[in-house]
């Protein structure tokens, strides 16, 4: 397997022609001083309960779980699993809710809960990061500078939809929907947690939320924030625990809309099990994206985003550019710059404000990645990854990308979800488009061209819900978000978002 | 006499020294064949079904008339058919796609009373006319409609940062249609227009009970000027059909009108196989069916359009 043909180039060779040219050596040049988030100020409870009816509540089923740090296997906290009859009591809770009051609300007084919601997490945007970054691994210049404004940036935006829904639909009558379920995958807890609630919220429905089982103690201080604010109780409720939570509240028959993100294969598990049920459901899934770079593009600005396209979150991403389509007269001076681009990455302890690239997320998806990348070996492809000292503790994972990689090789077809990246080759503008639709996701895209006319044509024919043109993993809560094909449906964030979360009369 | 199911008529077979010949001519038949591709074919199993007038009126066809029975086999080349034939009527301008439906409506006009006469074969007696009429100004609207989804329904967004950000109402491909029983006509109309309108190409499965006029509808269809592959129409049980629907994958989209919980419980799951987007409603009477606040509007097209989102960066 080691020296097929692969696009024309002996993928057993180096991947530079000119690898006698002269390198950047930067030594120990980035090993900087490290700069701690102090956690002094952070009290973290030893034990949480589940959030039901506005009261924290010791869980039914009677069984805790821990969540750890991933950058350091330390145990947070430990947290209440929820069974079949907590989420029913959360359930009755956001029922009761709904039907109380909170369905009945004006817009206007609505909004003014959710703007109180932003205000809040603004307030508190350092303490929430350090806690996002302890639970669940992102470097703290991640979560202090992207989960959290966002965050904050989607409760405020929505909030001011809230009495604006008539306007919202073209003059058709919006109504809520009722009792929201809402599953919340582990890679960005806090601002799924956003893409979720605040949609709903403004609509005028209520909320039972399930956040994932790695990542549940930013969801905990959300909680304290809706206390804080003295959001009426049972608006919006809390259960933590793992799969069988989750199936549980999709299950359950007080249910009107469920929304989900996560994999594709446990969405279509509970996209099979709403069959005949009548719930409204919408979903994010995973991605395989392509970053199409062509030769005419700046392919300096183009090596930052294919970067930031795969590396950013530890590639926890479900709109990851994780295959690289390069114009194949450039591949070299490409692979070349990705090589010195990648060695000044700094991966670590995600408090420090160096850190680059944090923890994979658990020990299982480390497992994942580190297998599908093997795979991608065995495969034929060409492995480069940068060669730093990971800390000893914790799940880490060098940033990699591969060349010589084929259409047919696991790592061009299956969403690893961690800092690999797949380079491939294309001709011409058809073929790029061709292998970029080749595949069963369609979540987004990227297209590096300075030709103005061709980066519509792409735009045009890729197959995604979401093109990023000369820039990537852009995000912002008035550009709706979403997939195609198996990426799922529905959209989250502008007047699309809202869509899910209404029903048109 | 109920309307929707097809009641077998006793055929009175008469002696050799009773028989009268027609009078004036024997007139000639029609053989149903179903519309895949732009052309009529038959089913490739060879099978047929048979279906007999509800009510007779003077057409030329005999009480009882063979209809081919779609098989998995038809379902998918007709998906096939449709799914290479996306690209070009999403290509076309949608002025140019305007017109096309509303040379539909031309061509219906002219066949108004032919249209109205099989829906009264067919049971629909007392609501045809105004099933016909409503199924013709129904093409009217959405050939009207074709340039104005955009506007509708694109957005832009007022992003943090230099960047220019739009999002689009885009087709999602193929989309399989399963026709309620009743109306026959005017319930086919109302499911395919619109999603042809949004870019969609489509795979429909004919009423059941009175496929008849659907073949005829899709000889307008013919003569419209419709590319072929656009709209293909199968005819069969929709029970079987539909579930091969769900369980294509080159299918995007399912718009299903049944009564049945198990049938919409059955696609609703198969389809969850691709992640499809499902949509199933119970049937509804005619007069709902020709109300224009119930079986036509802006929804119709959102159900089976896709956003997408572009970001471009703003800067020097």
């Amino acid at each position: 397997m080691g020296n097929q043909i692969v696009n024309g180039r002996d993928a057993s060779a180096s991947p530079s022609k000119n690898a006698d040219r002269d390198r950047l050596e930067f030594g120990n040049a980035w090993a900087y001083a490290p700069s701690l988030e102090s956690t002094d100020h952070i009290r973290i409870p030893a034990r949480h309960e589940l959030f039901i009816g506005g009261k924290w509540q010791a869980p039914k089923s009677g069984v805790y779980f821990d969540s750890t740090s991933p950058s350091t296997d330390e145990k947070l906290s430990e947290f209440a699993e929820a069974n079949a009859e907590d989420v029913d009591l959360a359930v009755q809770a956001a029922r009761t809710a709904y039907d109380k009051y909170w369905g009945k609300m004006r817009g206007s007084e609505r909004a003014k809960y959710i703007f109180r919601i932003a205000r809040a997490i603004q307030e508190k945007t350092r303490e929430l990061a350090i806690i996002e970054s302890m639970d669940g691994g992102k470097p703290i210049k991640e979560s202090r500078d992207v989960d959290m404004p966002l965050s904050a940036a989607h409760y405020f935006y929505h909030a001011g939809w809230a009495d604006k829904l008539e306007y919202a639909f073209q003059g058709r009558k919006a109504r809520p929907l009722g009792v929201a379920a809402q599953i919340i995958p582990w890679n960005f807890p806090f601002l799924m947690a956003a893409w979720k609630i605040a949609p709903a919220l403004a609509c005028g429905n209520t909320v039972v939320l399930k956040p994932a089982e790695t990542t549940p103690l930013s969801a905990m201080w959300l909680a304290k924030i809706f206390e804080e604010i003295e959001l009426p109780p049972g608006v919006v409720n809390i259960v933590t625990g793992a799969g069988a939570t989750g199936e549980a509240l999709a299950r359950h028959p007080g249910v009107n809309k469920v929304a989900f993100t996560g994999s594709t294969d446990v969405g279509k598990k509970i996209q099979a099990l709403l069959a005949g049920t009548k719930k409204r459901l919408t979903l994010e899934l995973g991605g395989k994206a392509a970053n199409i770079i062509f030769a005419d593009a700046a392919i300096d600005q183009a090596i930052e985003g294919i970067i930031g396209g795969i590396y950013f979150n530890q590639g926890h991403v479900c709109c990851a550019g994780s295959r690289l389509l390069v114009e194949e007269s450039i591949h070299d001076l490409v692979v070349d710059k990705l090589r010195d681009r990648i060695a000044t990455i700094r991966i670590g302890n995600p408090l420090d404000k160096n850190t680059d690239i944090g923890a994979i997320n658990s020990r299982k998806q480390l497992d994942k990645i580190t297998r599908l990348a093997d795979a991608g070996e065995r495969d034929g492809a060409t492995r480069f990854a940068t060669k730093c000292d990971l800390p000893a503790k914790g799940n880490w994972f060098p940033p990699t990308f591969f060349t010589g990689v084929s259409q047919s090789s696991v790592i061009a077809r299956e969403e690893i979800f961690g800092p690999v990246l797949a380079v491939m080759t294309f001709r011409t503008p058809e073929e790029a488009l061709e292998k970029a639709n080749n595949t069963m996701y369609g979540l987004s895209a990227g297209v590096w061209t300075d030709k103005g006319a061709k980066s519509l044509w792409m735009s045009q024919r890729l197959n995604a819900g979401v093109i990023w043109s000369n820039t990537y993993n852009k995000f912002d809560p008035s550009a709706p978000f979403g997939g195609f094909k198996e990426s799922g449906f529905g959209r989250e964030g502008g007047r699309q978002g809202l869509r899910g979360y209404v029903e048109i009369d | 006499m109920e309307v929707g199911k097809a009641v077998k008529r006793v055929i009175d077979r008469v002696s050799a020294a009773e028989w009268q010949p027609p009078k004036g001519r024997l007139p000639v038949g029609k053989t149903y064949k179903m519309f895949v591709g732009g052309a009529f074919i038959r089913s490739e199993s060879g099978r047929t079904f048979q279906v007999s007038a509800i009510a007779d009126v003077s057409l030329a066809d005999p009480a009882t008339v063979n209809v081919p029975l779609g098989s998995r086999k038809d379902v998918r080349d007709a998906v096939l058919i449709a799914k290479n034939a996306q690209p070009a009527w999403w290509g076309r301008s949608a002025y140019n796609r305007g017109q096309i439906l509303y040379r539909l409506a031309e061509v219906m006009e002219a066949r108004r009373e032919e249209l109205t006469q099989s829906l009264v074969r067919g049971g629909a007696d007392k609501t045809a006319q105004s099933e016909v009429d409503s199924a013709i100004e129904r093409t009217v609207y959405y050939a009207g409609f074709c340039d104005k989804v955009a506007a509708l329904l694109t957005t832009q967004s007022p992003t943090g940062g230099p960047h220019f950000t739009f999002s689009v109402a885009e087709p999602m491909g193929v989309v399989g249609i399963v026709a309620p029983p009743q109306p026959a006509l005017l319930g086919l109309v109302s499911s395919v227009l619109p999603v042809i309108a949004g870019g969609n190409t489509c795979v429909a499965i004919a009423s059941e009970s009175d496929p008849r006029t659907s073949v005829l509808f899709c000889e307008c269809l013919a003569t419209s000027d419709l590319p072929a592959g656009v709209v293909n129409v199968l005819t069969g049980q929709a029970a079987d059909l539909g579930v091969q629907l769900a369980k294509h994958r080159d299918v995007a989209g399912i718009d299903l009108w049944s009564d049945s919980n198990e049938l919409r419980m059955q696609v609703e799951r198969d389809g969850a196989e691709s992640v499809k987007r499902v949509t199933t409603h119970d049937t509804m009477p005619t007069e709902r069916w020709i109300d224009s606040a119930v079986g036509q509007g802006l929804g119709w097209v959102e159900r089976f359009v896709e956003t997408k989102t572009v970001w471009h960066p703003v800067g020097l």
